[in-house]
């Protein structure tokens, strides 16, 4: 609790003449998060709906509701929805805007209007993404992965939803750039890189991914308008092109920007189990330079989504070796946060509660992930529901959910008010039964045979998609009971004090909402500051 | 942080030097591209075009002259285009 | 790393944050043409008889005169930043209004190339070029992507330098606070960068 009975100044308290301006106008980190949150969740809402739709499709055959051209736009739409608009921007939008300087002891960011240019790059991109809904044809049809030569010939939108793609990546690289220079140079006096929280190193590592290869994507977006407009030539077979050039560059983005959803998770994730598991975390250069690791690595297994698609066979042997290279650093980290278990004092709070779900839904997509890098399983699984399980255990059952056990650990210090756990754990249980029951189904589906994006399915497969829509409807029931109970803690919740979890970074020796500067004085570092008990700083 | 005083200011002198390297290697380089055969036009190509481009990258934009770490990271951002293109021949070459 | 120890918190502006960010940004830029060479290099070893008859029907003359022109412009804007340090704002000003006249000449250059193109009806899906094999269809595609792009990057680099001699006139850049014009410098030197690269690309392919 605050000593001073008079109100502490937050970041939250109404600045200059108040209102949505001194928000969208607003330079402070803190304020950019949020400006953050607020426009992903509501497109993660909207992208869910349309995943609701797409599984009510499957509850009959014979695409009786929707039929295949809307069927396309909605997976087509769901994917970049969710890949460009939440996933991507994911945890360092929200949690490193907010708690990067916190944690290096640190006022705001490098360059905090080029952070806010990042958020109108955002919503630009997605304005521009919702009006591909609207005018000519309609939302695109390719898929979020636009392989040529469709998506030179199709009808749709596709110029609109790819130029939104475009606008999207340049906010990605903004965040990525503030990010790199902020570590570079806010950090406190003291502060060595090996003091540094492991979240920090997880949004470094993300950073570069997000500098290097987002425009490589933003070259191939951008020779698709090309393409459409002027007929360039270099992805269109009848004029000599290849389309599998395509392939290779929009996968040398596509596959780190995987990694660029996945690392933030963890280090979230790195964060909180020692929190409540009271123990230091086993392993921290480990789990530090397996960030790096994962980055690197990652970047050069691109291909694995190619195996069927007529590469040469030593490519394909090369990536499926990268491949399985790729796994060994996120298997490190999977032990040392379970070793950070190991005589810990464990407390079964919400936060710890998602991130030990994370581990284990994350393992079974990290799992099938290398199952799929088997060349031969490959030819089995390529294109099938296997992969739409796989990269949903991956990317929701990680990312998503270390997302949200990201926002129950945060939200205190954020908006300085404690929520309802018991509330959230009823909503935990109704998303981790749903889940498994939708995804796991899928793996099941896609091993049987089941094509992906077939907005029809045979006899054969059709007890498998009811159980698995089935198991969507407590996994979005859950969501809302959580999403409503944080909405509901913003204002009933109990006043939060600085440090509600016993953690030990940086973050949580300021009040809870921070005050608008971050810290009073700028504090001096003498020690780690992830390390529990005697000789932790300050 | 030191105070803003003096950039490494590098000399008239040092500039028009590099400049003239410049000019000298585009020469060889037209020499070699159009008048001699291919087996020696493309090697002389690849090795000539990357030192004019270190050329300016370490001498006009200063990276001579920088911290080691900012030289690293340009390492970084190329390295990684360079292995991008090696490894995709690997797909291309053996089709 | 000793950068880390040094707290740029009291400095209203950190010179060293805004190199690396502009660093970073150039790394963007080459990334994002470095997918063009890249497909470059992946046509080239499938037609290469194709993009070398496509290199004969470019003018080397051009090429190699809008190299020098490029080589120089960097010299200038280089030189530029000396004179502003020894505090020769006069000279620091024609330097970059030389670089800026430079970088207008090259357009101009590029312009004529393109036109000359365009007149002998080459051009992205035109039915003379469409006629040609696929190999050259390319090449000529590449060409004018990718010197298109670098030419808007000219263009962006124009505006920029520019903003930047004015402003250097006005005396709102000076040797005690160079930081903008140091960037702007990086950006044109980036520019002359890719350029080195085009010219053996396309002109020197025969």
């Amino acid at each position: 609790m605050t000593s001073d009975t008079a109100k502490a100044p937050s970041y939250l308290d109404k600045q200059g003449r108040g209102g949505i301006l001194s928000w969208v106008l607003s330079v402070d980190h803190k304020r950019i998060a949020l400006l953050y949150l607020a426009t992903m969740l509501t497109m993660f809402c909207i992208a869910a709906f349309l995943g609701l739709l797409m599984r009510l499709e499957h509850l009959w055959m014979g695409g009786k509701l929707f039929g295949p051209r809307a069927y396309n736009a909605m997976f087509t739409l769901h994917g970049v929805i969710m890949i460009f608009t939440f996933v991507i921007p994911g945890l360092p939008a929200v949690f490193g805007n907010f708690m990067l300087p916190l944690m290096i002891g640190a006022r705001d960011v490098s360059f905090p209007r080029l952070n806010l240019l990042s958020w109108y790059c955002f919503i630009t991109g997605i304005v521009l993404a919702i009006s591909s809904l609207f005018t000519g044809a309609g939302a695109p049809d390719t898929g979020w992965t636009f392989y040529v030569p469709y998506s030179l010939r199709s009808g749709t939108n596709v110029t609109i939803a790819v130029l939104a793609a475009f606008v999207l990546g340049l906010s990605s690289i903004l965040t990525g750039l503030n990010f790199i220079t902020t570590i570079h140079r806010l950090r406190a006096p003291g502060l060595t890189w090996q003091r540094l929280s492991l979240f920090v190193w997880g949004l470094y590592a993300t950073a570069w991914v997000q500098v290097i290869v987002t425009p490589i994507v933003g070259i191939t977006l951008l020779l698709i308008t090309l393409e459409r407009t002027f007929g360039i030539g270099v992805f269109d077979p009848t004029k000599g092109g290849d389309p599998l050039l395509y392939q290779h560059l929009f996968w040398m983005y596509s596959h780190p920007a995987v990694y660029i959803m996945i690392l933030p998770a963890m280090g979230a994730v790195s964060e909180i189990i020692p929190t409540f598991a009271r123990r230091t975390v086993f392993g921290y250069r480990a789990i530090a330079y397996s960030s790096i690791a994962i980055a690197a690595l990652g970047s050069l297994v691109w291909a694995h989504h190619m195996f069927t698609s007529g590469m040469s066979e030593v490519a394909n042997w090369v990536f499926s070796l990268l491949t399985f290279l790729v796994a060994i650093p996120s298997a490190i980290k999977v032990f040392n946060w379970v070793a950070t278990l190991y005589k810990g004092s464990i407390t079964m709070a919400p936060p710890m509660l998602f991130a030990l779900s994370f581990i284990f839904l994350f393992s079974i997509g990290g799992l099938t992930g290398v199952m799929q890098g088997a060349l031969a399983l490959n030819i089995h699984l390529h294109d099938t529901y296997f992969i739409v399980g796989h990269f949903h255990y991956v990317m929701f059952g990680g990312t998503v959910f270390a997302f949200f056990a990201a926002l129950l650990y945060w939200f205190p210090k954020m908006f300085g008010r404690m929520y309802s756990q018991r509330a959230v754990v009823v909503a935990w249980v109704h998303m981790f039964v749903g889940f498994n029951m939708l995804y796991f189904t899928m793996l099941i589906l896609g091993y049987m045979g089941m094509p992906r994006r077939y907005y029809d399915h045979l006899p054969q497969f059709h007890t498998a998609h009811v159980i698995a829509t089935i198991g969507s409807w407590p996994l979005v029931a859950g969501i809302g009971i959580l999403l409503w109970t944080l909405a509901r803690a913003l204002r009933h919740g109990a006043p939060a004090p600085p440090n509600p979890w016993g953690g030990v970074t940086l973050e949580w020796h300021v009040p809870s909402p921070p005050p608008p500067e971050n810290f009073e004085t700028i504090p001096k570092i003498d020690g780690p500051t992830w390390t529990f008990g005697p000789g932790a700083s300050r | 942080m030191t105070e803003p005083t003096s950039e490494h200011v590098v000399s008239y002198g040092t500039y028009v030097r590099v400049w003239m390297a410049l000019v000298v290697l585009t020469g060889l380089l037209v020499v070699a591209g159009r008048l001699y055969h291919e087996s020696l036009s493309v090697p002389a190509l690849l090795t000539i075009t990357p030192l004019k481009a270190g050329l300016v990258l370490y001498f006009f934009m200063h990276l001579r002259y920088e911290r080691p770490y900012i030289r690293g990271m340009v390492f970084v951002a190329l390295g990684t285009l360079t292995v991008f293109l090696s490894v995709l021949f690997l797909d291309l070459s053996f089709r | 790393m000793t950068e880390g120890a040094e707290h740029a918190e009291h400095v209203h502006k950190d010179r060293e944050a805004a190199k690396i960010g502009m660093w970073l940004f150039l790394f963007t830029e080459m990334l994002l043409f470095g997918g063009l060479f890249i497909l470059y290099s992946a046509y080239r070893s499938r037609y290469p008889g194709d993009f070398h008859r496509g290199g004969q029907q470019l003018d080397y003359v051009i090429g190699v005169v809008n190299t020098l022109i490029l080589l120089t412009s960097s010299l200038t804007m280089a030189t530029s930043l000396t004179a502003l340090a020894q505090r020769q704002r006069r000279r620091a000003v024609f330097l970059l209004t030389t670089t800026v006249l430079l970088g207008a000449v090259f357009l101009v250059n590029k312009s004529f190339e393109w036109s000359v193109k365009f007149h002998h009806g080459i051009y992205p899906s035109s039915p003379e070029l469409l006629a040609r094999p696929p190999g050259e269809i390319l090449f000529f595609g590449l060409y004018f992507t990718m010197t298109g792009l670098h030419g808007l990057h000219v263009v962006a680099g124009i505006a920029v330098l520019s903003v930047m001699t004015f402003l250097v006139a006005r005396g709102r850049i000076t040797a005690a606070d160079p930081v903008k014009l140091v960037n702007a410098g990086l950006y044109w030197h980036l520019i002359d960068v890719i350029w080195i690269f085009l010219l053996p690309l396309f002109y020197l392919a025969a």
